[in-house]
């Protein structure tokens, strides 16, 4: 169940129990916070739910609750358990409920409608004030959610008479208050609202059976918009995008489509649809983000693609770019501990559900926000709050790095021997076989886009994937494979040809790089032998043409136990292995399993 | 819906609410018979109720219900 957005409101709340108790047993070490809730209608749920965000966010809340709709008296002449309390922080839970007594009207000139206005002010400031001399801590208060009705239709917004103009103005008052004021913070409903929907927003039936001054289901938004504050103001907010390349900074597949062919800029709806988000990810350097890359491709077309002519992120805007075949997560690790920083501190982006559930099964401290498609990138990471800028002090800044490089340290040792158990985890299955007439566009595709990972680059015409998948003398193979996360589709080809009746020479080979690291190579390997062996074919010849995109390939057949025949002064290398003394490598992906047959 | 039918995802229901696999509803079943089942805790119940039958009480409803047999009454006659 997600804790982050977007979560479902309804969830959460029948949900709670749960949740909060698997928190509680999660290991996890949290730090004590005193949160005083002074309440204008009731707060229960409301501090359940605080008590679910900050739990995840490392932080235990105790929770002083006034009674009901106490919230201004409570803060003025405070009870002994507030006055003994010692809150870290005081949270004033008011809303458009509690503004009835200051509310203006038609029959109000406009003068005493202003005398309204400062009235609900002084009512306001005056707590305010009197809560930071008694506590020394920060302030939390709402400012106010729009009206559900409208008295005079659209006059109530400009009319200083209309209640709509009236939570406008207080609004813009509170907001000045909060400018001004060091350690006081508006938690802003109504922005929250809006994004929630006001006539959903507003129940009236729960306000008059409960006094709750929102739906049941909005409670979880509401706290969620709190509890970014509280841990922020904890020094728990994230410091590090770390940013995967293809398909999340750019449309398409650098080491594939080239520098020409990715799509990022305003000539195409997709490429203006990256830049904007480019544009979002620029800002947040202003606000003391930083960036860095965490992406499977070769350095040199990592770089390429950031420099891009229309690339707002050039690589100087990055400060650690990690573009390699490693696995992400090992990248993250190492990225964190060359910036000094914790692996909490870091936020991973990234369009590939497989990636990023490995990455978060492995680095669980790591937020990994569900980024689906391009058009809300910037708001799913918005809306998380991941750095929601209050303020904290240097004492939490210093704490939070010395436990956060320990942590560091300990994540590192455990992401080595997780990593078959995750491909494990994933519940891989292929099919791998002679070329059927029904892919034999795809392959053909497959065969003149790869580029990286594909040892001798041959372009093939369909007529020709379709000759030699009739040819006796020919052994081709496609496969194609899913996980539990859905469907990756033709992913890899294989094209030998036998030129004595003992040898297999491969023509080509070639995998999509969406599914690398998954073994995907061994399984065709085992394949190719295995009929190779039934064919009595003794020996296989493997080629290997360098180009500019395919270096991650070079060593491939070594990998494989293949060895060395020759190699020519341009790099080109000649392998050969016994099929005899072949041992199947593959141990994750099983293998054309009858009982299951293709997917779909 | 038969009334089995509504007791069987009642109890789903409540059994999710109050995190508690043992419980086990009647007709009889009140607020007294179930550890966590206090007023606030009723809210949270009532919404979750609602969203399982796509249903609403009516406000009158939420406060007189006597017991979970009351309740899947009301619930049977709305859906």
């Amino acid at each position: 169940m997600r804790l982050d957005y977007p979560f479902s409101g309804a969830e959460l709340l029948e949900n709670k129990k749960a949740i909060r108790k698997e928190l509680l047993n999660d290991g996890t070490k949290r730090t004590e916070k005193r949160i005083a809730v002074l309440g204008g209608s009731t707060t229960n749920d409301f501090c359940r739910m605080i008590e679910i965000f900050l739990l995840k966010e490392g932080i235990q809340p105790v929770f002083y609750q006034s009674e009901y709709a106490q919230y201004w008296n409570d803060g003025m002449f405070p009870p002994e358990e507030l006055a003994s309390f010692r809150p870290d922080v005081v949270y004033i839970h008011t809303s458009f409920r509690n503004l009835s007594p200051f509310l203006p009207s038609p029959a109000l000139s406009k003068e005493e409608c202003g005398q309204k206005l400062s009235e609900a002010y002084e009512h306001f400031s005056v707590l305010w004030k009197k809560l930071s001399e008694d506590y020394h801590c920060p302030i939390i208060q709402n400012n106010f959610e729009f009206p559900g009705v409208r008295l005079m239709g659209n006059r109530d917004g400009w009319d200083s008479r209309g209640a709509l103009n009236f939570v406008r103005k207080l609004n813009a008052r509170f907001a000045d208050y909060a400018e001004n004021t060091p350690s006081f913070y508006l938690n802003d409903i109504n922005y929250v609202s809006a994004c929630y929907g006001l006539d959903r927003w507003l129940d009236d039936s729960v306000w008059y059976l409960y006094k709750y001054a929102c739906a049941l289901d909005a409670i979880p938004h509401w706290s969620f918009n709190i509890a970014r504050i509280i841990k922020s103001l904890f020094g728990k907010n994230k410091k590090v995008l770390a940013l995967d390349l293809d398909n999340t900074l750019w449309g398409g597949v650098i080491g594939d489509d080239g520098v020409d062919g990715i799509e990022l800029g305003s000539e195409t709806a997709t490429g203006e649809c990256y830049l904007a988000f480019q544009n979002y990810l620029k800002s947040q350097k202003q606000i003391g983000i930083m960036l860095t890359v965490d992406s499977k491709n070769d350095l040199n077309n990592a770089l390429d693609g950031l420099n891009h002519p229309d690339s707002v992120l050039k690589p100087d805007e990055f400060i650690v770019i990690k573009a390699n075949w490693e696995t992400k997560d090992r990248n993250l690790v190492e990225t964190a501990s060359q910036m000094d920083l914790g692996i909490d501190s870091f936020v991973f982006v990234d369009d590939n559900p497989t990636e990023r559930a490995l990455v978060g099964a492995s680095l669980p401290k790591v937020a990994v926000p569900e980024m689906d498609s391009p058009y809300t990138y910037a708001r799913v990471l918005d809306r998380n709050g991941f750095f929601e800028t209050t303020t904290f002090s240097e004492d939490d800044v210093k704490r939070n790095a010395m436990y956060k490089a320990n942590a560091d340290r300990a994540v590192l040792q455990q992401s080595f021997a997780d990593y078959t158990e995750y491909l494990l985890s994933l519940d891989m299955k292929a099919d791998i076989l002679p070329f059927p007439e029904l892919y034999i566009p795809r392959i053909t595709q497959l065969t003149n886009k790869s580029n990286q990972f594909n040892l001798t680059t041959k372009r093939y015409t369909e007529g020709e994937i379709r000759a030699a998948a009739a040819d006796p003398a020919h052994i081709t193979l496609y496969g194609k494979m899913w996980d539990r996360f859905g469907d990756n589709g033709v992913v890899a080809v294989t094209i030998g040809e036998i030129r004595s009746p003992d040898e297999l020479h491969i023509e080509l080979w070639l995998m999509s790089c969406r599914v690398l690291k998954k073994q995907m190579e061994y399984a065709m390997l085992d394949v190719l032998t295995e009929e190779c062996v039934r064919r009595g074919i003794k020996t296989i010849y493997g080629y290997y043409y360098p180009t500019a995109k395919n270096g991650m390939v070079k060593e491939l057949y070594k990998d494989f136990g293949f060895e060395k025949v020759s190699e020519s002064d341009g790099g080109s290398t000649v392998w050969k292995m016994d099929c005899a003394s072949y041992e199947k490598k593959n141990h994750v992906i099983r293998v054309n399993c009858p009982e299951e047959g293709e997917k779909k | 819906m038969t009334e089995i039918e509504v007791f069987t995802r009642l109890n789903k229901v409540f059994r999710k609410v109050f995190d508690d696999n043992s419980i086990v509803l009647s007709r009889n079943t009140t607020a007294k018979d179930i550890e966590d089942w206090d007023s606030i805790e009723h809210i949270t119940l009532i919404g979750a109720v609602e969203k399982e039958f796509g249903m609403r009480f009516q406000m009158k409803e939420v406060s007189s219900m006597k017991n979970v047999g009351e309740m899947a009454d009301i619930i049977r006659s709305r859906v």
